[in-house]
């Protein structure tokens, strides 16, 4: 365990290296943030029907989205891994006492975690100071905020588990481009990351919940406005767990199968 | 304490000629070779020894290296260490054993050598105690005072191979595999890297294999020599030995005052000469060095004399010759 510790404190400490990039981060979330908002207000103001989801939830969904970006994007990655795996400097992985799964599993999370402090405080605090109707709103009720922190981490669980298999799928394809591509694609689609799941076709919606990845993102969000009702939301942890078991599960089997297969040529 | 018995194993590798029809064709059909890396490789090695495993570029030591720290699995064969097979056990193993490729990297790119020490500590499990004791003996023993609280993307190339060394014996390891430890280093570094290799050996009675093209590395290092080519197993014995059965000639280079008549000395064979300068070889088995000076002093009024033994390095080229790898 305290392995995975050390992991996280080693990888705060180099995040910490770049404020520039965190910086610049903030300032990009904070354009995204605000031109987002401002084409739903637009669709909004022209709406024929009421949309499922108010305009209100909607502003507090994309602010959160917005300051936990490194913890719900797929295309977040770490190409120090992706490198190990095709230089071949995977190798001194290997001579470790420790299964590859759980220690890369405990970078990747460093990874996410070390951006997202850097990142998240300032974009919260400013979005609340915010005018109306462009300010985030705090949650309903403290059950609700504490069921939306578990929520939050738990899909961040999920996302790292998920995005295990792109790299395990470097083991075969060696090039992280095509994999990377289709997993944000598919992936960040299906989190509700370009469109809030609530306001998808029907159909689309039913794919969309049969999918992991909506449990990452979509679903702490909605939590946290209260439009996930708490008990639905509690049911929806399980539902996470779930996800998060069979998922890790799956990548450790696959990643030792092709470990076995591994070739390290030259040198 | 290792033992290795008939290990084999074989690359699959893709291939195709070049051109554009050629890359088109492989769109759809691959053409693969096997390329057989070991071949019924045995050995056994005992604790404390020193070994170095030669051969050619492409022999098949990194593989070796790389099945024996259980990160490659063979095709066929078993191997032994210390009570494990590799592959298997390889959490279990891997314990106790230290791994240096001298062509990649352990460290962590961006933060201080000290930062990697210490998470490979808590890798390793390593009681802080322990790894006091360690670390300060690796820094000194290997200079590291200076840099290590440098990020590693600082480092000469000997700073960071020497830190490599350095943090492949943090758990102290009862085996340490050296892929190329020197590769790339000036003399300087050489000298300390392959100075504190035997001072592990002697000290702490760690058993060493290393691979190297280096030769002055196996002659400070190594009694031992296994050498392979084309993935078999040539050699394995005495450095000395192996001097020996190649090694027998001389070479004697003589300075002196002009001289245009050409030299000539009985059992002897000329190298190169000139009126200033002789270079001879001869076999000390049938001929006496000292008849040689004597008579080279006899022809000419001698100003410098050096008598050499053959260098490893040419006896390698001759074995590697004569066993056409």
């Amino acid at each position: 365990m305290k392995v995975y510790g050390s992991v996280l404190k080693l990888r705060l400490s180099m995040g910490m290296q770049y404020r520039a990039a965190a910086l610049a981060g903030v300032a990009t979330q904070f354009f995204w943030g605000f031109i987002t908002i401002m084409v739903f207000e637009a669709f909004y103001e022209y709406a024929v029907q009421t949309p499922p989801i108010s305009l209100r939830e909607i502003i507090s969904y994309i602010w959160l989205q917005q300051a936990f970006l490194v913890f719900i994007t797929m295309w977040f990655r770490d190409n120090e891994l992706f490198e190990l795996i095709t230089s071949g400097n995977i190798a001194y992985e290997l001579c470790r006492p420790c299964e590859l799964y759980g220690f890369w599993y405990a970078k990747l999370l460093a990874q996410r975690l070390s951006s997202a402090i850097l990142r998240c405080f300032p974009i919260l605090f400013v979005s609340f100071l915010l005018p109306k109707p462009y300010n985030m709103t705090l949650p309903p009720s403290l059950t609700t905020f504490l069921l939306f922190l578990s929520a939050l981490l738990l899909g961040l669980f999920l996302l790292v588990a998920i995005s295990m298999f792109l790299y395990i799928s470097v083991f075969i394809t060696m090039s992280p481009a095509g994999s990377l591509l289709v997993f944000s694609i598919l992936g960040e689609f299906f989190a509700g990351l370009i469109i809030p799941v609530p306001l998808m076709p029907t159909w689309l919606q039913k794919i969309a919940n049969v999918l992991p990845f909506r449990w990452t993102a979509d679903f702490p969000f909605r939590v946290y406005s209260g439009h996930i009702p708490q008990n639905e939301a509690m049911i929806g942890i399980l539902i996470q767990l779930g996800y998060l078991l069979v998922l890790v599960l799956l990548g450790r089997f696959a990643l030792n199968r092709v470990i076995r297969k591994v070739v390290v040529q030259g040198g | 304490m290792i033992q290795l018995e008939g290990i084999s194993k074989s690359y699959k590798i893709a291939k195709r000629s070049t051109g554009l029809r050629q890359a088109a064709k492989s769109l759809f059909y691959r053409e693969h070779t096997i390329i057989d890396a070991l071949k019924d490789i045995s050995f056994s090695i005992k604790p404390g020894e020193i070994v170095g495993y030669i051969g050619p570029n492409g022999a098949g030591k990194s593989t070796t290296i790389k099945i024996m720290s259980g990160i490659l699995v063979p095709d066929t064969g078993s191997c032994t260490i210390m009570g494990y097979t590799p592959w298997k056990d390889r959490i279990q193993y891997v314990k106790n054993i230290g791994v240096v490729f001298g062509q990649r990297s352990q460290l962590w790119w961006d933060v201080p050598v000290m930062d990697s020490f210490e998470l490979l500590k808590d890798i390793y499990k390593v009681p802080l105690q322990e790894y006091k004791a360690t670390i300060d003996l690796l820094i000194e023993t290997l200079e590291l005072q200076e840099i290590v609280q440098s990020p590693v993307r600082q480092l000469s190339l000997g700073q960071r191979m020497r830190s490599e060394i350095a943090a492949s014996l943090i758990h102290n390891p009862k085996i340490l595999f050296l892929d190329e430890p020197t590769i790339g280093l000036d003399a300087v570094s050489k000298i300390a890297v392959r100075q504190f290799i035997k001072t592990i050996n002697k000290e702490k009675g760690v058993t060493v294999i290393l691979t190297t093209h280096d030769m002055n590395d196996i002659e400070s290092l190594a009694d031992r020599v296994i050498l392979i080519g084309k993935g078999s197993l040539l050699y394995d014995g005495h450095l000395e030995k192996l001097r020996k059965r190649f090694g027998t000639h001389k070479t004697i280079t003589a300075d002196y005052g002009k001289n245009t008549i050409p030299i000539q000395i009985p059992g002897t064979s000329i190298l190169s000469w000139s009126p200033e300068r002789v270079i001879l070889s001869f076999d000390p088995d049938q001929t006496k060095t000292s008849e040689v000076i004597t008579h080279l002093s006899d022809q000419v009024k001698l100003l410098d004399v050096t008598v050499e033994s053959q260098p490893i390095e040419d006896i390698i080229v001759q074995l590697y010759k004569e066993y056409k790898i």
